[in-house]
């Protein structure tokens, strides 16, 4: 049925490979987990449910993938008693109201010399129901990544703050890239989009969701991998002083902390680091910098007892050889 | 890959490959919840990405079949044991597969002779010639004549070892080795030996099979079984081993529950049209009522403060209870915990900061086990928090009454009373013990709106399922 659409964007995914380096040069540096998601997801048409701690790159790597493929990248962000008309369509009453007005004034020289009222009424039924069309739609994200001729690369944030409904009303969308507007009917997509789904697990969501979706979990990354990521995002880092963060960042984690430190607070503390014109890791800068690593003020304290020797153990990484 | 995607084309897949049918039966026995569609993505994505790649093959498998942390866990570990007997099987399995295919009819005749009179002749003499190989995918063609992977309590292990036996031939070495034996020879008498001896080993290695295919297959099956017995079992009586298990079954049957009632609070809030608020939001377009306004019914989350003795055989109710409670501030507001023995403390703190399972066992270890007061600590209730006892709180009370045989002061329990919106006493008794000994529960329960006993899981269950019912 849907074998007119389109289904490649402007640039193939031809291999798991591909998806590597394509995501490389959008500076998206993935591990094989993820590019084979993407790899899968694209093929098998179906989205993709990203799950992990806050700051591990979810959103990042929609963005990368949009900008690898030059989509347009439609971003939808989730919060409580967000409905169908912030996120499908809504129509444009002021318009209609004009459209009304209008109508009200035309009317007479529309039925004009209709003598009786079924004949106005027939006169009236031959023009067009334009009330509920497609011009009085104020199209929103979900129809607007539907609608790209393109198509796009559609990104729903935080889909775990959304309500149960909302969920429920994505699943049409989610399994047949089409949603329906009751006045009008259904709309399919153009171009099927990429989606992309985020999730904190602040809620567990439901199975019906899952099951049509893809699940990608993102962890915090190894130490290999992150001292990658962080170095293309801080291109003048010294490698050295990069071995040692990444160590120390890394054994941070294994630390019992409310909120353990994420990629995105590493690459922080690595251009806080380097602003600060630090060549190694010394035990005074940890001490003043601590603060980008963690949030909390609990964190920061049960951390600080263990920073000499976190220090110390960190000063002994070995620069990883690429 | 460039060429078409054979997209919605799914019945044309719908016959995954034998190894990865098998292997969704296996994903399938560790518990993973697989459904028909997702086992159709699965043949897709494998379609994609073919089998070369044992890395590559795992993560897309776990991106279609595995959906929860938990899930993935579980995923793996089947990954991992069924390629790991994959391999183990190996070669033996190319060639058994090759073997139905010589005597396509033979199952047609036969129940328990299989194929022909080489086929037994075999197993004794693959037994003497001690041919392993041959013998191992003997061993697993057998195996899947029986239908192994229908096994799926423990109970059924000797049944399947036997089948599979019986299925190779096993009557006939007995017969060969008994009328080796009664020939008399030394020399027979040593062959008989020898292929007895050889048998046993055979028996060993069919039971390692047997167990690890009930492993494979049976394990959902067996995590029911467990999980529907521990529900029901008295919690003082669970073992301590037992816990880890116990508190995932706290979770989920929590997460049940606060699915249920999340729906019934949002449900209760449609209302009817509000006309006030409806006119006054359309004046700008002349009272046209373009958007509506609804008029809503709050609805209060119960607050609930808990009372937990922590003393002696009480204590690992509580435990649960609290991890029950606390699974639950979804559909809950404002929970207040306290804990008491001889006297009472408040530990809401310890169980807002850390992990509800480590911060139970801290709790426990504060205060737990000590012998209990019930009106000194009713007292310390009522001198650090009665103020905040409103009439909209619940005030669960969990103990077995038994105070040693101090002064109960029940007069604390009737200004509580009268305070709360309604006092619920959790005794993990069973009601034939209330009031016997040193037991004041027969004092306190006038001052309960609710008395329950509550000594397992499904008791708890109940009990909050209860609290949220009655809370509207």
């Amino acid at each position: 049925m849907p074998s007119s659409q389109k289904s490649t964007p402007s640039r193939p995914i031809e291999s798991i490979e591909s998806v590597f380096a394509g995501l490389g040069i959008a500076g998206y540096i993935a591990s094989r987990q993820i590019a084979t998601a993407i790899y899968i997801a694209h093929h098998l048409q179906k989205p993709i449910l990203v799950e992990g701690p806050a700051g591990v790159g979810k959103t990042e790597l929609a963005k990368s993938v949009a900008s690898w493929l030059e989509l347009p990248l439609i971003r939808m962000q989730c919060y409580e008693g967000l409905d169908e008309s912030k996120a499908l369509y809504e129509w444009k009453y002021g318009k209609q109201l004009l459209y009304t007005q209008i109508l009200r004034e035309k009317v007479g020289s529309v039925i004009g010399d209709a003598d009786d009222l079924a004949t106005a009424i027939g006169k009236l039924h031959a023009f067009g129901d334009i009330f509920f069309s497609k011009s009085f739609l104020e199209p929103r994200p979900l129809l607007r990544a539907l609608e790209q001729p393109e198509g796009a690369v559609l990104l729903i944030d935080e889909i775990d703050k959304s309500d149960q409904e909302f969920e429920a009303f994505l699943l049409e969308l989610l399994s047949d890239y089409q949603v329906s507007i009751p006045e009008i009917g259904s709309i399919t997509a153009v171009v099927k989009p990429i989606v992309l789904l985020t999730s904190n697990s602040t809620r567990d969501l439901g199975d019906a969701l899952k099951r049509r979706c893809l699940h990608l979990h993102i962890g915090f990354p190894d130490e290999k991998l992150e001292a990658r990521i962080i170095a293309s995002r801080v291109p003048g880092i010294d490698a050295r002083l990069l071995a040692q963060l990444v160590s120390f960042v890394q054994q941070l984690r294994s630390l019992d902390l409310k909120k353990q430190p994420s990629v995105s607070e590493s690459i922080d503390w690595a251009r806080v680091l380097v602003l600060l014109h630090a060549s190694v890791l010394e035990e005074q800068v940890v001490r003043d910098t601590l603060n980008v690593l963690l949030k909390f003020e609990s964190d920061i304290d049960a951390a600080r007892a263990h920073i000499t020797h976190l220090t110390q153990r960190a000063q002994q990484a070995v620069v990883v050889e690429d | 890959m460039s060429g078409p995607l054979p997209s919605f084309s799914a019945p044309l897949r719908a016959q995954a490959s034998e190894p990865l049918r098998r292997f969704l039966q296996v994903a399938r026995g560790a518990g993973l919840r697989v459904s028909a569609a997702e086992g159709i993505d699965a043949a897709r994505a494998v379609d994609l990405v073919g089998y070369d790649d044992r890395g590559v093959l795992k993560d897309t498998l776990g991106l279609v079949l595995a959906k929860t942390p938990e899930e993935k866990a579980l995923y793996d570990e089947a990954f991992e044991l069924y390629f790991q007997r994959e391999a183990l099987a190996g070669k033996a399995a190319a060639d058994v597969d090759a073997a139905p295919a010589r005597s396509p009819q033979g199952s047609a005749s036969d129940a328990a002779e299989p194929t022909d009179g080489s086929g037994r002749a075999s197993l004794s003499q693959l037994l003497e010639n001690d041919d392993r190989a041959t013998l191992a995918s003997a061993l697993e063609s057998a195996a899947r004549q029986v239908g192994i992977e229908k096994i799926r309590l423990f109970t059924q292990k000797n049944l399947y070892i036997r089948q599979i036996l019986e299925r190779m031939g096993l009557r006939e070495v007995e017969a060969q080795t008994a009328a080796l034996r009664a020939s008399g020879g030394a020399d027979d008498d040593d062959r008989a030996q020898r292929l007895s001896e050889r048998l046993e080993r055979l028996r060993d290695s069919a039971r390692d099979y047997v167990e690890r295919s009930m492993l494979l297959y049976g394990r959902a099956e067996t995590e029911q079984l467990r999980s529907r017995m521990l529900k029901s079992s008295r919690l003082a009586n669970i073992d301590p081993s037992q816990h880890e298990r116990m508190r995932v079954l706290v979770r989920t049957m929590a997460k049940r529950i606060a699915t249920r009632y999340a729906m019934k609070r949002r449900r209760r809030q449609r209302g009817q049209l509000d006309i006030r608020r409806t006119l006054r939001r359309n004046m700008g377009w002349g009272g046209v009522p373009f958007i509506t306004a609804w008029k809503q019914r709050r609805i209060e989350k119960p607050r609930v403060m808990v009372l937990c003795d922590v003393s002696g055989s009480v204590a690992w109710v509580a435990q649960f209870l609290l991890m029950f409670i606390y699974a639950l501030t979804e559909v809950l507001s404002d929970i207040r915990s306290f804990a008491y023995s001889g006297s009472l403390i408040e530990v809401s703190d310890i169980l807002e900061r850390k992990p509800i399972d480590a911060a139970v066992v801290q709790v426990m270890a504060e205060m737990g086990f000590g012998s209990s007061n019930y009106g000194n600590s009713l007292a310390d209730f009522e001198n650090g928090w009665m103020e905040q006892v409103t009439n909209k709180t619940t005030l669960i009370i969990l103990g077995d009454a038994r105070g040693n045989d101090n002064d109960p002061r029940t007069e604390i329990m009737d200004r509580l009373a009268q305070r709360a919106k309604r006092i619920i006493w959790l005794n993990p008794e069973p009601r034939s013990a209330w009031g016997t000994g040193d037991s004041d529960m027969y004092r306190y329960l006038p001052y309960c709106s609710l008395a329950r006993v509550c000594s397992t899981l499904n008791d708890l269950e109940r009990v909050i399922t209860d609290l949220l019912d009655r809370a509207h």
